[in-house]
């Protein structure tokens, strides 16, 4: 099974690809026959992607030497893709962890999709997705990845947008595809220089060379250019500042849809995609300032957010930016250990939250404000205890899955402040404090959903077994995935590491106040929100700064700023330019056409066929050259015919 | 070997069947369209067997109707030589993929059908014959027979709000006859300075590239046949005709000339002018570039301001066609590969739009945007295929316009730097405007107004399955066209290189 998994890698993301067409051409018209298709081939890639972890991981061969296989996709003088399979132990936790995450999302699914007029199209697309995102892991090439990062975006698109209804959804599907893809192509641009640059898009061929950069003729300078040219993809697909605009609106999708692509898989891809072009950025260490400091920005701003929002998901979708700075800072801080090991914890536990808000929207019917909840604990025990777990997951309590990771990249930040880099400080500071926040934000939406008095929901139960069920599993991920990564037995770094394996001491003071942040949270948030049964000091904080609280709310303005950028310059700028064409252009070529017709006009009298005016003009010419050659009249009449 | 006149089969067919069926009663509307979808049938089936079984390793031209060059007048040296490489080849197979569905596409047309597949058969010959004829003389003949069925079709078919039909009509053809005028001299002085040169009469493509023009008369001709070319092209400025043009012109029309009519441009601009004339090609190639890169950048603007979906497909057209002019600019393999390649996408993918805005305005009667929204929830084919085509108006890798955008991108970024990110920064405009005219026609709230709206059924769905299944295949396999195409131009660009090299610089 091992050894058929290794060589048969790329049937993990072709099963999905078969259940999308089975689905679209087949059974699309039988809801559950769809869902089990779906399911089925699933499972298989989950199957066979477990296998293939299991002989990744067993064998320390693969570290060091990934297993690669490639075939001519396209070729010409110049210019040669060679499709592929790349498998090392990255990928191999990736195809793992995303195939068992899209399992689970989609078994959720036949639970809250229930009823939907489009359901076996959701899990068509579902299928598509998983495909494009095992393609986009797998995938040996520069190129061939980039194909699959925008297929993942198409299917984010589609899904966002998937209650087309709804004015809200589509808009914030479009605005997704778009902010992306401002992101591509900076990322385009960075993948051109480096097919121009080195003549080849291989990622192994590519890690190879880069490093001898200098001998190629290519400058710093220029390498710089290309590393943060290519940045700007993982910074939109990851929803970095500032083109995180699109996750929040994001959250019009159907729940799965933000549980799987919006939270555990495609937008971790930006943070993948750097950790698999790492060789890049630490060949320019100005690249990998700019990788840390955006990461550990939007750390602490997308936390700054996320305290005063009220709809639930918007709530976890500025955790998720959140999450996904730390991922950068790792990354930045060139560590790609601890920035993988906290993707894989996060997709667990922020899978589990919003599949858990997921069934509380479901039971409370949509209403998504988080003040008109409270209590729910009590109806919806299954929902509400495993929400906690991911809570405690996420703010950092061990011996939870969140709480290794973070620590993790506490300790690796702090070594590199240790080792001359100033600003590492700065980002250090900026990680505790967002440690602090995301423990305060979560427990603030656990005490007002979940705890306190309940609130008029008469009719709310707890959600089925199709979608409970995955919340357990997701549960116990999120409890004990962690330990595979502890100070003591780091079997996550001696598999999964970019240069030397990382083999620190047990940092017991940094935990001690990775616990200490993550418990002031808390507190602070049960005194705030759990025991003032009626939130008078909450309230009053806002009302006391009202300015702090709405610069938070309106997420600082970036997004009107950004409308009004489009609205007021690039429209502006496209109407007029499209003046431009159909007066000026257009008005040069109607003129000429008008000159010609014109000019027809006034010499069609040339043409009147009376005799008449023949006469007359003729005399008239005659006056004409008499007056105008001078001549004297006796010639003159001379060449009149003769008369005397 | 190979003596069956295959292709001139293929530029038959269609006129058979519009004989057939102008001597077909008017009442049998039936069997007069399933005649036309006959005809358009064999061409298209001939196009693919002739395209697969075409011998890539060996390349040069293929498939000599009746083994060899028939002469036909031989003063001037025009031979009916029809035969095929891998630059025709694409371009032969897009227009009988087009003329296939167009049939399809005017199958619900009630306005004197008869008259309408009568031209459209006409058309389809006439562009097919471009792409396939190896004289000079014998192309420029096709391309004049364009003009006469589209004229009439724009005036009879037609329809418009911005302009009056007849006036779209008129600007179309003012457009191809002043380009085929620029044409004409060009050649005359081409012909006439080939004879003084080598002594002989011959106006086949090959003969011609053989010659050794000057280099300050080489210049003055490709500046000649890149204003005629180009205005087909729809290069900036001489692009006004396009949106207009399409706008006013029967879906059909708009199909057949936006997918394959104006590619007679860019054929012609690397099968002659670059082809016969390296060192013009070379001295105008970075105002070309120019010209593409603002015309890239200026169309999509005015996409943007758009609200007649027709409008909006049209100024994407012109900007599309300005990455093929980019990369033709390059004057390299790739960028030529690309800019040949991106012809072929564009055409499927355009004239898959045009026979969906076509279905849209069939059934609502508008294609003003504001007046349009939720179709989805009525036509979900019809809004698939719409936004098939977008994703591939705006380069979704995995469809087939991806690639040729991305070696354009590539050939032109290391030829002309900085000047080639404008043009790449284009596909956010794109994704802009197509994703704001999908979201804005398709989707939100159903409108009540358009309910009992009619899905895509029957014949209507040919076009979609046909283009549609070219796209996915043509992303997902580009080696099927790359690899014909480099087969015709790695070797011109070996021969141009080659000229390049002991022409001067």
């Amino acid at each position: 099974m091992i050894e058929f998994a290794l060589n048969y890698a790329w049937l993990v993301p072709l099963l999905p690809v078969l259940s999308f067409l089975t689905i679209v051409f087949l059974t699309r018209p039988w809801a559950r026959l769809s869902s089990a298709v779906a399911i089925g081939a699933m499972l298989g890639s989950f199957l066979l992607a477990s296998s293939l972890a299991w002989g990744v991981f067993t064998n320390p061969a693969f570290i060091e030497e990934p297993l690669h296989y490639s075939l001519r996709w396209l070729g010409m003088e110049g210019f040669t893709v060679n499709a592929g399979i790349l498998i090392d132990p990255a990928s191999a936790m990736m195809l793992f962890m995303v195939s068992l995450v899209a399992l689970l999302v989609q078994i959720y699914s036949t639970g809250y999709m229930k009823g939907d007029p489009h359901y076996s199209l959701f899990f068509a697309y579902l299928s598509l997705f998983a495909a494009s995102m095992l393609g986009l892991v797998i995938s040996s090439n520069l190129l061939q990845m980039f194909i699959f990062w925008e297929l993942v975006g198409l299917c984010s698109y589609l899904l966002i947008g998937f209650y087309t209804y709804k004015v809200s959804a589509r808009e914030a599907a479009k605005k997704a595809f778009i902010t992306t893809r401002i992101g591509d192509f900076g990322m385009l641009l960075g993948i051109l220089f480096l097919q121009i640059q080195f003549n080849t898009l291989d990622l192994l061929e590519l890690a190879a060379v880069i490093p001898n950069f200098a001998q190629l003729g290519v400058s710093l300078g220029l390498l710089t250019l290309i590393a943060i040219l290519f940045f700007l993809g993982p910074v939109a697909k990851s929803g970095q500042f500032p083109l995180h605009v699109w996750l929040p609106d994001a959250m019009e999708g159907p729940t799965p849809v933000s549980a799987l692509i919006h939270a555990a898989t495609m937008v971790v891809a930006g943070v993948y995609l750097v950790g698999r072009m790492l060789f890049l950025f630490v060949e320019v260490p100005g690249s990998l300032t700019v990788v840390a400091f955006i990461g550990a920005f939007t750390a602490l701003f997308a936390a700054t957010i996320a305290v005063t929002q009220r709809e639930i998901k918007r709530i976890l979708a500025y955790s998720t930016v959140s999450q996904l700075g730390y991922m950068m800072l790792a990354l930045g801080v060139g560590s790609l250990s601890a920035s993988l090991f906290h993707l894989w914890t996060h997709a667990f536990f922020k899978a589990l939250m919003f599949l858990a808000a997921g069934s509380v929207l479901h039971a409370l019917h949509n209403k998504a404000d988080v003040w008109e909840m409270g209590g729910l604990i009590r109806k919806m025990p299954i929902t509400g205890w495993t929400f906690v777990v991911g809570g405690l997951a996420i703010a950092g309590i061990p011996p939870f899955a969140g709480f290794w990771s973070k620590d993790e990249i506490l300790l690796v930040t702090w070594e590199y402040a240790r080792h001359g880099h100033a600003l590492g400080y700065l980002f250090f500071a900026f990680a505790a404090l967002t440690a602090f926040l995301t423990a305060f934000y979560i427990w603030r939406l656990i005490f007002l959903v979940f705890f306190g008095p309940e609130k008029a929901n008469d009719h709310v139960h707890e959600s089925p077994l199709s979608m409970t069920l995955p919340l357990l599993v997701l549960a116990v991920l999120s409890g004990v995935a962690g330990l595979i990564g502890t100070p003591w037995t780091n079997l996550w770094s001696t598999w999964i590491h970019f240069g030397d394996a990382h083999s620190g001491e047990p940092a017991y003071l940094l935990m001690l106040l990775s616990v200490v942040l993550a418990l002031a949270g808390i507190g602070l948030a049960f005194i705030l929100y759990c025991k003032d049964q009626d939130k008078q000091a909450a309230r009053s904080l806002a009302k006391k700064y009202p300015a702090l609280y709405n610069l938070s709310y309106r997420k600082y303005y970036i997004d009107e700023a950004y409308t009004w950028f489009t609205r007021k310059i690039v429209d502006g700028g496209a109407k007029v330019i499209y003046l431009f064409d159909i007066y000026l252009v257009d008005g040069v070529v109607n003129g000429l056409a008008a000159l010609t017709k014109g000019s027809g006009q006034g010499l069609k009298y040339l043409q009147t066929g009376k005799l008449q005016t023949y006469a007359l003009i003729f005399f008239l010419a005659v006056l004409v050259l008499t007056v105008a050659f001078n001549l004297d009249s006796a010639n003159a009449l001379a060449h009149l015919g003769g008369v005397k | 070997m190979m003596t069956f006149p295959f292709l001139t089969t293929a530029l038959l067919a269609p006129v058979i069947a519009a004989l057939i069926i102008v001597f077909l009663p008017k009442e049998k509307v039936k069997f007069y369209k399933t005649t036309a979808a006959i005809g358009t049938g064999i061409s298209l089936f001939i196009s693919l067997y002739v395209y697969f079984g075409y011998d890539q390793a060996t390349g040069g031209l293929q498939w000599v109707d009746f083994g060899r060059p028939i002469p036909w007048i031989a003063d001037l040296g025009v031979t009916w030589h029809m035969a095929v490489d891998g630059l025709s080849l694409p371009l032969l197979l897009l227009t009988n993929l087009i003329g296939f569905t167009a049939v399809f596409a005017s199958w619900n047309v009630s306005k004197r059908p008869k008259e309408l597949m009568i031209l459209l058969l006409l058309l389809i010959t006439g562009v097919m014959g471009t792409f396939v004829a190896q004289n000079l003389f014998i192309f420029l003949l096709f391309y004049e027979v364009v003009v006469i069925p589209i004229y009439i079709m724009v005036v009879i078919w037609g329809s418009s709000k911005r302009v009056t039909k007849e006036y779209a009509a008129m600007k179309l053809t003012i457009y191809l006859l002043i380009g085929s005028a620029f044409l004409l001299v060009g050649v005359i002085a081409l012909f006439v300075k080939s004879v003084a040169l080598s002594g002989t009469a011959d106006m086949s493509f090959e003969a011609l590239a053989q010659i050794d023009f000057p280099e300050q008369f080489q210049i003055y001709i490709f500046a000649l046949l890149l204003v005629g070319f180009g205005s087909l092209l729809s290069m900036w400025p001489f692009h006004s005709w396009s949106p207009d043009g399409y706008a006013g012109a029967p879906t059909a029309v708009s199909m057949i000339h936006a997918g394959v009519l104006k590619k007679i441009g860019g054929y012609g601009l690397i099968r002659f002018a670059i082809y016969v004339l390296p060192l013009g090609a070379n001295f105008w190639a970075p105002y070309i570039a120019v010209l593409g890169v603002i015309g890239v950048a200026y169309a999509a603007m005015s996409a943007l301001a758009q609200k007649d979906l027709k409008y909006l497909v049209g100024y994407s057209s012109v900007s599309h066609m300005g990455y093929v002019l980019l990369g033709l600019a390059s004057l390299g393999v790739i960028g030529v590969n690309g800019a040949v390649a991106a012809m072929f996408a564009h055409g499927v993918m355009a004239s898959l739009f045009f026979a969906m805005i076509g279905f849209i305005y069939e059934r609502t009667h508008t294609r003003y945007i504001p007046d349009l929204g939720g179709l989805s929830h009525y036509a979900p084919r019809l809004a698939a295929g719409f936004m098939l085509a977008g994703m591939a108006s705006l380069g979704l890798p995995g469809l087939v316009t991806f690639i040729p955008e991305f070696t354009i991108f590539l050939a032109s970024f290391e030829v002309f730097g900085w000047l080639a990110v404008v043009a790449i920064a284009g596909i956010i405009i794109t994704a802009l405007y197509i994703l704001r005219a999908g979201a804005n026609t398709l989707f939100g709230p159903a409108n009540p107004q358009f309910k009992g709206l009619q899905d895509l059924k029957g014949p209507e769905m040919v076009p979609l399955v046909v283009l549609g299944s070219v796209l996915v295949i043509g992303g997902i396999m580009p080696s099927l066209l790359f690899d014909m195409i480099d087969s015709a131009t790695a070797p011109i660009m070996t021969q141009i290189n080659a000229a390049l090299q002991i022409g001067g610089r």
